[in-house]
């Protein structure tokens, strides 16, 4: 099977369907480790991207005004057990664009392969920017997966990101993301992850509000179960006038797990406000019980209860 | 419904039926004894004993050295409803928690018996599959769970539709919100006993639940609660309201953790209305706090 065929096979595992490969009408980009298997843009999007020795690098633009109807999908990963993968990438979104991105990493058989992503996203006065990042593992749990991005967020903008990572072993992930916002920027970052075995999460996500008005929402679910271990910090600073923040961390703790969560919150104006809530530990007993009263056995309550959590 | 042709003897009850002789009878399932009859006139004559679906004797609850729950003592009949009225913290949800056996929830001492069976050596799910079950008077949020999956839980055959349309929430509108935060509490309330309905319970322990819900609305409630019977089910309707409380079979008054008054509806209001036990003393029940 060809590295295009094995990827494109387990794009199911993330939501999508392979035929968007072949549709004429949406935009995308599949990379293998360095190489670029394929890619398609539309109008309105600029796709600069290329291959060097050991990472693709480049540049995608979605140009002022326009609005991109059908998601982007971005499909990077590597067919192999082992192997390594780097991408450097800059967003512009430009003043009043707005477009959706659907970014699959899939590592089917990795044993002991690594994943970097660094990227910086620039988002124009009034545009919106929809990122969602779908992770697919195998069962092996070998990877190390770095995603960093800093993102910025223009007058009036929005981004609105969703990390999620719910099938297969990850082995490592280190999530770090910088969003600044200025005034009236909005940014939204969710993130949801199932870590099983001995997995490693670190989620480091901060959000400088900057701009008056500016609003921000950090919210993450992690459950880890066997001996999984995480380390979430939400940072929220709010600097100007009316700016709202709040961090939502949900944890659930199970097995031999282990979970921290640390919010950090400044506020720099007197106008300004940031709130959070965390809770981490068992399934939330009243839910549990509640299942439970309706014929729910225990395991089947909180295999109900942690899917809802991770939707 | 099982049907004997063997007789067997045993005593007669007080309440048993004696239904004519020579007949061949079918026994509901919740009939436990049966036997033959040696009339006086020494015609033999078949009866049949209904047992209480749910029979509670003795039940004590003591948290430290307080008596949360004292030898209560009471019973409740296959598809009949029996209202609890009590002050708050006369023990009414602790009872709830009890019976269908909730974390941290055990009895010091004294035995239930559901259908026969001993309630209190069962987990929660076990006694949920024996057809009990309860709604919380502050029911439960789920995140990302939506209401059409909270009413079929795993039974693909169930249609949640006409439960919704029973506690008057319209299901176009309804089945696919969330069972979150966003719903208010008396629609929360009436998800709940939607849900209940679904599961054809052969007891639901029904704590408060027309809290919160309007008056208008209250009506939705007591058609709920009549359905659950109408299903065969019977129903332990915890509640405060009076004019809920009069749909019941029959009630009880609980103050301080006793049962201090037990006869029909009419009687058990009336009684719980004239002397509520926020002041109570002792006068009343004759309970004096350890
Ligand atoms: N697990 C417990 N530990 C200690 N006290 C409890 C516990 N459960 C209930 N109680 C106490 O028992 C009393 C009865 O409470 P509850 O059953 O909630 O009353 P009601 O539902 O009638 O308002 C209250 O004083 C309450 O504080
Ligand atoms: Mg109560």
């Amino acid at each position: 099977m060809s590295e295009l065929e094995e990827l494109t096979r387990v794009l199911p595992m993330v939501g999508a369907e392979p035929t968007i490969l072949a549709d004429k009408e949406i935009a995308h980009v599949v990379g293998h480790g360095h190489h670029i298997l394929s890619r398609r843009s539309v109008p309105g999007l600029r796709l600069d991207l290329e291959e060097t020795s050991d990472a693709i690098v480049g540049k995608m633009t979605i140009q002022a005004g326009v609005t991109i109807a059908q998601p982007i999908h971005l499909c990077f990963g590597l067919a192999y057990p082992t192997g390594s993968q780097r991408i450097h990438i800059d967003v512009f979104v430009e003043e009043r664009a707005t477009a959706r991105v659907l970014s699959h990493c899939l590592f089917p058989v990795a044993t002991a392969a690594q994943h970097r992503m660094q990227a910086t996203i620039n988002i124009g006065p009034g545009a919106s920017l929809s990122y969602t990042e779908g992770h697919y593992h195998g069962p092996h749990g070998g990877m190390r997966v770095l995603p960093h991005a800093s993102i910025r967020i223009g007058k009036g903008a929005r981004y609105f990101s969703d990390f999620s990572l719910l099938s297969g072993s990850v082995g490592s992930l280190d999530i770090d993301y910088l969003v600044e916002i200025e005034e009236e920027g909005i940014a939204e970052l969710t993130a949801k992850i199932f870590a099983h075995k001995t997995d490693r999460i670190l989620l480091k996500e901060a959000v400088m509000l900057r701009g008056e008005r500016s609003r921000g929402l950090i919210k993450t679910r992690v459950v880890l179960e066997d001996e999984a271990r995480a380390e979430i910090t939400g940072i929220t600073e709010a600097h100007a006038r009316g700016a709202r923040g709040h961090v939502d961390c949900m944890e659930v703790v199970q097995g031999k797990a282990h979970a921290s969560a640390i919010p950090i919150v400044k506020v720099f104006h007197p106008e300004a406000k940031v709130t959070h809530e965390a809770a981490i530990g068992s399934v939330d007993k009243k839910e549990l019980e509640t299942l439970m009263a309706r014929g729910l056995t225990p395991e089947q309550a909180v295999e109900l209860i942690v899917s809802g959590m991770l939707r | 419904m099982r049907t004997i042709s063997t007789p067997v003897s045993a005593p007669l009850p007080q309440n048993a039926t004696v239904p004519n002789q020579q007949t061949r009878i079918t026994l509901p399932t919740s009939a436990l004894s049966w036997g033959m009859y040696d009339a006086p006139s020494t015609q033999k004559a078949w009866y049949v004993v209904i047992l209480p679906l749910l029979d509670i004797r003795n039940l004590t609850f003591v948290v430290g050295d307080q008596k949360i729950l004292d030898r209560l003592d009471f019973t409740i009949q296959p598809g009949k409803i029996h209202a609890l009225l009590g002050a708050n913290g006369s023990g009414k949800t602790t009872l709830a928690y009890l019976l269908m056996g909730c974390e941290g929830y055990v009895p010091t001492s004294g035995t239930v018996l559901f259908n026969g069976a001993d309630l209190l050596s069962l987990k929660m799910h076990e006694r949920a599959k024996l057809g009990l079950t309860l709604a919380w008077q502050e029911p439960a949020r789920f995140e990302g769970i939506t209401i059409r999956e909270y009413l079929t839980l795993g039974r693909s055959e169930s249609h949640p539709e006409p439960m919704l349309v029973q506690v008057g929430l319209d299901p176009e509108r309804y089945l696919n919100r969330r069972v979150d935060k966003a719903l208010s509490g008396g629609e929360r309330h009436r998800i709940e006993l939607a849900s209940v309905l679904s599961i054809k319970p052969m007891l639901a322990i029904l704590d408060e639940p027309a809290a919160g819900i309007d008056m208008l609305s209250i009506n939705h409630i007591i058609n709920v609660i009549r359905t659950i019977k109408e299903n065969g089910g019977a129903v332990l309707l915890i509640t405060h309201q009076e004019e809920v409380a009069a749909i019941a079979d029959s009630a009880s008054q609980l103050c301080n953790g006793r049962i201090i008054f037990s006869g029909d509806p009419a009687h058990v209001i009336e009684h719980f209305r004239g002397r509520t036990c926020v002041r109570c003393d002792g006068e009343v029940c004759g309970y004096v706090r350890a």
